[in-house]
């Protein structure tokens, strides 16, 4: 096993040719920070592309940002925020999540925020990194410099490949240079938290709220349990569930818009721009289930309003398990501890009570042995499976890139 | 012109027994072989380019379409997909010894789904049609191509269709989060559905824009978002378009995002006016429309900081609606300024390229002198907000030479949009139009690329060759791996 770090697109594309031509395969890693996420890859050798870092253009009146895929979004989101812009989707750090706060791993990078396709809170309104990616520069798995897309916001030229490169897990490509549409960041944000919900009169809510023309661009419901955990004094010191709401934009707007909400939805506690902030990055690192001691942490996408069907069937099946949602619902975080998850991180038993509300399920969080064994992703059968293995060789017909971590195979 | 690819004599032969073979599959009217009943389906919008069609299947169901997927993969017979045929890049256009696949008969809404707020519809169905199906419940479906009376969401998906509101609500693939579709081979697949995301490669993110070369969409289901409580527009006159694009840039540096920001050339306020009387000043060389939605508080503060703004960056006049009447009647000369545009000249050519904002005042430049080149002149209507350009190339297809006059201006000005950063198409697609411009902007690896994803979805390139890519695929050629073992250049490469 070797470790090779190219220092320029060129040297990344010979090693990928060499590699094609000897049969070997490569981890792609920069930040290596979502190293845990999905299937743990085989690969023979580790292709540390850290070195391909730095923004080459940002331009906040054309809302265009183009960076080398290693850049790391620290430095992105400094960019960002002294132009008072932002990545509309809310990428999030999942160190903690995933366990690496304490261990030396690399800074997430915007290659593999786009690579693993995250999206946090505001994703209810707002879309998915996918959404947002308008170009790329990348390695096929030939070893071919190629690129797609464009560095404008509006383009429909060719097939939209950056699509298929979000949420490819390095399967497809290696990016090295990315462009995104970047919006303004709103001037201000409040929350308003509703007190004491049940979980189905919660996602009801929510859904009534995501329908109000009053733009609420974030959802989310914590139990109890949940709520407790968090830092935020207002939402852990409630006694009982949070249901919160987030308001963002220009403040006369926000003002209005927080009035009418608690006219329809009662009077609750209302959190300021810092606190939101806060609470709203919590919840995309999944910090209200952080510390209760789960072996499992699952990430399911339901249709939102049958969310609370799901976990009541989970209840059952996991007494001891802890759910909470954002989207509105349409992202259930549960973890589990291991006596209930069991060999398989429980995903014979997670998957068949997502049945009940299509959607997929995602395994984020488990011991090495369970993220060997259990199917980190929904298994893909049938016709998709033999169209996904297609599309795979179209990119990378020696299977050089990230082997296995999203399918055997993939 | 733009040449199709010539047709199998071999298939033109078997014409009859394709026909019986599809009667047997669609009885009655739905298989349409006279001549001149063909005729209706000889063209899309872009309706210099005609070729009737070997003839013409009109489906009712995912299950017949199956089949006639299915016998024309074994038989090896090409097929043209088509929704309402309102592609202005000749998307739709039939191939002589294809068969065109009309999915005009998927007229049905299946399921409003009002608390996950989508909406699941047949490909037939309209795009204002979803609107009009969830607007009693305060919601409606954002992307609004110009032609969204006529065009249907089958046809959206396949374009990726745009709309003056796509910078800020996206254009369809950020509106669609599912579909089914058919493959070549006649398999069904089910990509995305009611749920954020999905599991495995995001193929529902390649299939919108795909223009029918990858499979056929029978069902799709869209977000639905709830209506902006309110809109104003704000018409903003400039003594240059540079001035109009600076104005654009400082709103959006500024942290607003409109709804709709619009500029219009001289020529076409002037066409614009005489056409629909909104008040536009005649004696502005560009006009801005730019449209604040959202709550009153909200609209009613953007208005004051966007007037403001504008009046920093030069306007020579600027009205703000007052009532809807008024917005209606602001917008009503831009959304008419196509029709208004072709009461000066008999035909015209309109161009979709994107550039980077900053760039206009070079591009427009740059189209001046072009247009004393060709000797044609141009009318200008440009999504502002996103860059998109739609330059209107005004000639007379009934002067000799003068179509083919109009067709290499416009392929210049793209070739331009290119070259100072922008694309060739921004939402009306490839297509036939910009097939063979396609190698200004990629080059024959980009293009190899894209078509091994092609053959992956259509191994044998029957679904609507000769669009989008300036050589038909070669699949088996593009799918060997030309390397060889121990001669790459590898060892000089640093280890860690």
């Amino acid at each position: 096993m070797g470790v090779f770090q190219p220092s320029d697109e060129a040297q990344a594309a010979e090693i990928v040719a060499w590699a094609a031509a000897e049969s070997q395969s490569l981890e792609i890693v920069a930040g290596a920070s979502k190293r845990r996420l999905g299937r743990p890859p085989h690969a023979d050798h580790r292709f540390d592309v850290s070195r391909l870092a730095g923004i080459v253009d940002y331009d906040p009146a054309e809302l265009i940002l183009t960076a080398r895929a290693a850049t790391p979004m620290v430095e992105i989101e400094a960019q960002l925020e002294a132009r008072r812009q932002m990545l509309a989707f809310e990428p999030m750090d999942w160190r903690g999540l995933l366990g690496l706060e304490n261990e030396p791993s690399g800074e997430p990078t915007l290659g593999g925020v786009l690579a693993c396709n995250l999206g946090g809170p505001r994703r209810v309104r707002a879309g998915s990194a996918r959404d947002y990616f308008l170009g790329f520069a990348a390695i096929n798995g030939r070893g071919e410099r190629w690129k797609a897309g464009g560095k404008v916001v509006k383009n429909v030229t060719g097939f939209d490949m950056c699509k298929l490169q979000a949420g490819a897990y390095g399967t497809l490509s290696v990016l090295t240079e990315v462009t995104l549409k970047v919006m303004p960041r709103p001037e201000t944000a409040g929350t308003i938290l509703l007190p004491s919900l049940s979980d189905e009169a919660a996602i009801a809510e929510l859904s009534r709220a995501l329908n109000t023309p009053f733009e609420v661009s974030a959802a989310a419901h914590l139990p109890a349990p949940a709520a407790r955990r968090s830092g935020v004094a207002a939402v852990a010191q409630g006694h009982g569930a949070v249901t919160a709401l987030r308001i963002e934009g220009p403040a006369p707007s926000v003002a209005f818009r927080a009035d009418a909400i608690e006219k329809l939805f009662g009077r609750g506690a209302r959190l300021d721009a810092a606190e939101s902030g806060r609470l709203w990055r919590e919840i995309g690192e999944a910090r209200p289930l952080l510390g209760a001691g789960a072996a499992c942490v699952w990430r399911l996408c339901p249709t939102s309003s049958l969310a609370p069907a799901v976990v009541s069937d989970l209840h059952e099946k996991f007494p001891l398990a802890e759910v909470f949602y954002d989207w509105g619902g349409g992202l259930i975080w549960l973890s589990l501890d291991a006596g209930e998850a069991g060999s398989d991180g429980g995903a014979a038993r997670v998957r068949a009570a997502m049945t009940l509300a299509g959607g997929h399920s995602t395994l984020v969080v488990a011991p090495d042995a369970i993220r060997a064994a259990a199917p980190a992703f929904d298994p893909v059968e049938g016709a998709l499976a033999a169209l996904s293995k297609r599309v795979k060789t179209s990119f990378d017909p020696c299977g050089v890139f990230n082997p296995g971590r999203m399918q055997e195979g993939q | 012109m733009i040449k199709m690819p010539l047709p199998d004599r071999e298939v033109l032969a078997r014409r009859l027994e394709i026909v019986a073979a599809l009667r047997k599959i669609v009885p009655g009217e739905g298989v349409i072989e006279a001549e001149h009943e063909r005729r209706a389906f000889e063209c899309d919008g872009l309706t210099a380019y005609r070729q009737l069609p070997m003839v013409v299947v009109l489906p009712q169901t995912t299950a017949q379409i199956v089949e006639i997927l299915r016998y024309c993969f074994v038989n090896k017979v090409k097929v043209v997909p088509r929704g309402a045929g309102t592609s202005l890049s000749g998307g739709a256009l039939p191939l002589e010894d294809a068969v065109l696949l009309g999915l005009g008969k998927f007229k049905r809404i299946l399921d409003i789904d009002i608390a996950n707020r989508c909406v699941v519809v047949q490909p037939g169905v309209t795009n204002l049609g979803i609107t009009h199906a969830v607007q009693t419940h305060g919601l409606y479906y954002a992307p609004d191509p110009s032609s969204q009376i006529a065009c249907t969401i089958g046809g959206n998906v396949a374009e990726n269709s745009g709309g003056v509101h796509c910078l800020k609500y996206g254009l369809t693939t950020n509106n669609v989060i599912g579909v089914e579709m058919v493959t070549m081979e006649g398999e069904v697949l089910r990509l995305g559905g009611k749920h954020f995301d999905a599991s495995g490669y995001d193929l529902l993110g390649v299939m919108v824009g795909s223009e029918g070369l990858l499979g056929v969409v029978t069902e799709v289901t869209v977000r639905v978002l709830p209506t902006p409580p309110g809109a104003r527009a704000l018409m903003i006159g400039f003594d240059s378009v540079e001035g109009a694009g600076d104005c654009v840039a400082a709103v959006i540096a500024g942290g607003i995002v409109p709804g709709g920001m619009e500029i219009m050339d001289r020529l076409a306020v002037e066409a614009a006016e005489a056409f629909v009387h909104a008040g536009y000043p005649l004696d502005a060389e560009a006009l801005l429309i730019v449209e604040l939605d959202g709550c009153e508080a909200e609209v009613d503060h953007l208005v004051a900081c966007v007037e403001a703004i504008a009046a920093r960056h030069g306007a020579t006049s600027c009205r703000a609606s007052q009532s809807e009447a008024q917005r209606l009647l602001f917008w009503a000369g831009r959304k008419a300024a196509f029709p208004a545009v072709g009461r000066l000249s008999p035909d015209y050519y309109c161009m979709d390229g994107t550039i980077p904002r900053k760039k206009i005042g070079d591009v427009l430049r740059r189209m001046k002198q072009m247009e004393a080149q060709y000797g044609l002149r141009v009318a200008n209507v440009f999504h502002a907000g996103d860059g998109n350009l739609h330059p209107l190339i005004l000639y007379d297809a009934n002067k000799p030479g003068e179509l083919e006059r109009a067709e290499e201006f416009g392929n210049d000005i793209l070739r331009l949009c290119v070259e100072v950063g922008g694309v060739l198409t921004g939402e009306h697609g490839v297509g036939v139009e910009k097939r063979d411009l396609m190698t200004a902007m990629f080059d024959e690896i980009d293009l190899n690329q894209q078509q091994r994803l092609k053959c992956a979805f259509d191994e044998s390139s029957l679904l609507n060759p000769g669009k989008v890519f300036p050589q038909l695929c070669r699949c088996a050629e593009l799918g060997r791996m030309h390397v060889k073992a121990g001669q790459t250049r590898f060892p000089d490469l640093p280890r860690f």
